[in-house]
């Protein structure tokens, strides 16, 4: 299997709109990496770039050594799973399964050896004589990465393969992907815009907004470390708590929080909290208060929507790659706590929460950029 | 609408007295359903039919092949000034055919193609409408069919024939019969085209039954009668496709 490797792609889109910015990822033999963003930002156009669908502006994409920017999709040897599926509808489920052998003029016997073999793989046995249309989102969704394996391409694209299909299903679908993946070894490279199949389908991940990459890494540093502000609000779920501060002579303080960082020079800085490090209040550590407005009990916890004393910050990436941040009028902002059922507060209610420092993000407000 | 489709039903169904007679007779005594049978062998009935058939399915089938492959490049294919070019292809549809039929004359004697099969078939193998008309349904085709199938190694041919033409049949169909109706009441072109006998089509061969001093009105109606039997069978038939492509084409943009 070999690796992909993208250097320096920019896609310009006619009419000025730049796609996808200098991208450079390496993503190596067997990986599967995940393309994440929010939509719009240039990870689709970055993957229908590496399927020969769009044409780079400028730059290199190899597929093991070969560069193949110039080269037709048919010529790639990838395959790839669009988000609508894309069956053929007038084909049988078999049709569609055999179409991509029998446009390389595979013997019958072996395309028929093939397609039983991803029919099993996928249970898709049953329905080899239906057309898509009598089928479920489940069972269309599994076709369209058995028309995808059949060919045992090189390079497997997928395109938000699960955003149709209802929760259940996709839980178990991004089960199923990820033994597929561990049982064939193909480099896989997958977007979606859902951070929670990032974190859980991916050897590494991607983050990219705005067409540029942000940060590339394992899910479980990029969520512990992340780069920058945009990272940290992105990945996480619920997302993490990013307050506008001042850090000064040691002390960062974001309206009634206050939180040692020591070697942190004093400025302007966002300081983010992801929501389960949102304690009740015990001695000695640093804490909030909290004013209490929603209460969503989840069973194993409560995700408590609540008011803090201080100023959001909402990141909005833009052209200069700069982070803006915009403030909420009155000092104070929306902030998000994950609590045990046992801890629930009452609606309305004034709590103290407070927080490890340790666990505290800072990030410089006028790049955005990780402070610690 | 239907007072002269009765008519003409009633007419052929008279004698030769009756129907050129004023007042006309609308209920006649008797029917004569002998009309018939003698229009068929008054004139060269079955060849006039054939020819007509002939026409009408060369034409057919040339404007589903020609306007297919036209109506996807407009569709789907980037080229230079493809805009334009659509643009001019359109604006002949507001030229009336009168307008142009000198010129196609001219073109078809300069070919050596007057009073041929070929003269009659060759300038409607391919239509405006039907390039309009497909390039519209094409649109609004999923691109990602296209796409799936250019990644699994199709080429464009490949693609047209194997995945658009088939998701295409309502719209085939519509242009079809459009054109089989257009071709098998088409009177002008074949009347300046054609000279000889054996090569014209039902519509011209009906009106030698038409002379210049008297018309033998009740045989012409007959006639005509018959020549509308394929065209009401060919409606009959396809008309849960006539409709709902008619439905397809007009809202999904």
């Amino acid at each position: 299997m070999p690796s992909v490797t993208l250097e320096d792609i920019t896609k310009t889109f006619p009419g000025g709109a730049i796609a996808v910015d200098e991208l450079s990822l390496e993503i190596a033999d067997g990986e599967f990496m995940i393309l994440v963003g929010s939509s719009g930002c240039g990870k689709t156009t970055a993957l229908r770039m590496i399927a020969g669908l769009e044409k780079p502006t400028s730059g290199t994409i190899r597929i093991g050594e070969r560069a193949v920017q110039d080269l037709s999709a048919r010529d790639r040897d990838i395959a790839m799973v669009f988000q609508n599926y894309a069956l053929y509808p007038h084909m049988t489920v078999a049709r569609n399964l055999a179409y991509p052998l029998r446009q390389r003029k595979m013997p019958k016997r072996e395309i028929a050896k093939r397609v039983q073999e991803v029919a099993e793989m996928l249970s898709l046995e049953e329905l080899l004589g239906r057309r898509p249309a009598q089928l479920s989102g489940g069972q269309r969704q599994r076709v369209a990465m058995g028309r995808a394996l059949v060919r045992e391409p090189a390079v497997f694209l997928l395109d938000e393969p699960l955003s149709n299909l209802d929760a259940k299903l996709r839980v178990q679908m991004r089960a199923a992907l990820k033994r597929l993946h561990s049982q064939l070894g193909v480099t896989t490279v997958y977007v979606t815009h859902d951070q929670v199949e990032a974190m859980t389908l991916g050897d590494r991940i991607a983050v990219i907004a705005d067409g540029r990459l942000q940060q590339l890494g394992a899910p479980q540093d990029v969520y512990d470390r992340p780069a920058n502000v945009f990272v940290a609000g992105f990945i996480g779920s619920p997302p993490m708590n990013l307050l506008r501060g001042r850090a000064r002579d040691g002390l960062a303080t974001a309206g009634d929080l206050v939180v040692p960082c020591p070697g942190v020079s004093d400025k302007d800085v966002i300081v983010g909290v992801r929501p389960e490090c949102l304690r009740p209040a015990r001695e000695g550590m640093p804490s909030l208060g909290f004013e209490v407005m929603v209460v969503e009990p989840m069973g194993d916890e409560v995700i408590v929507h609540g008011l803090v004393a201080a100023e959001l910050a909402s990141v909005l990436p833009e052209e200069e790659g700069e982070a803006v941040l915009m403030a909420r009028d009155g000092g104070r902002a929306e902030a998000i706590a994950r609590l045990d059922p046992q801890a629930r507060p009452e609606v309305g209610s004034l709590i103290q929460l407070s927080v490890d420092p340790d666990s505290i993000y800072l990030f410089d407000a006028a790049t955005g950029l990780a402070v610690r | 609408m239907l007072v002269p489709f009765v008519w003409m039903v009633i007419l052929s169904l008279e004698t030769k007295q009756q129907a050129s007679s004023f007042p006309p007779v609308l209920t006649p005594s008797t029917l004569h359903f002998s009309n018939y049978p003698a229009t068929w062998n008054s004139v060269p009935f079955g060849h006039f039919f054939l020819n007509s058939l002939m026409y009408s399915l060369a034409t057919v089938a040339g404007n589903l092949l020609f306007c297919s492959l036209a109506a996807y490049a407009f569709a789907r294919i980037r080229f230079f000034g493809r805009e334009l070019l659509f643009m001019l292809f359109l604006a002949t549809l507001m030229v009336p055919f009168q307008v142009i039929l000198i010129p196609t004359f001219l073109i078809v004697k300069k070919l050596g193609l007057v009073d041929s099969v070929g003269g009659l078939i060759m300038p409607n193998l391919c239509s405006a409408f039907g390039i309009f008309m497909l390039r519209q349904f094409f649109r609004t085709l999923p691109i990602e069919l296209e796409e799936a199938a250019r990644i699994d190694g199709t080429s464009r041919l490949g693609i047209l024939f194997k995945i658009v033409l088939p998701l295409s049949l309502p719209a085939l169909a519509t242009l079809g019969i459009i054109q089989f109706m257009w071709s098998w009441n088409d009177f002008l072109w074949p009347l300046i085209i054609i000279d000889s006998a054996s090569h014209a089509p039902l519509q011209l061969g009906l009106s030698t039954l038409q002379g210049a001093h008297s018309t033998e009105w009740n045989l012409l109606m007959a006639g005509t009668v018959m020549s509308l039997i394929p065209m009401l069978a060919i409606f009959l038939f396809a008309q849960r496709w006539f409709v709902r492509s008619i439905a397809f084409t007009g809202v999904k943009q």
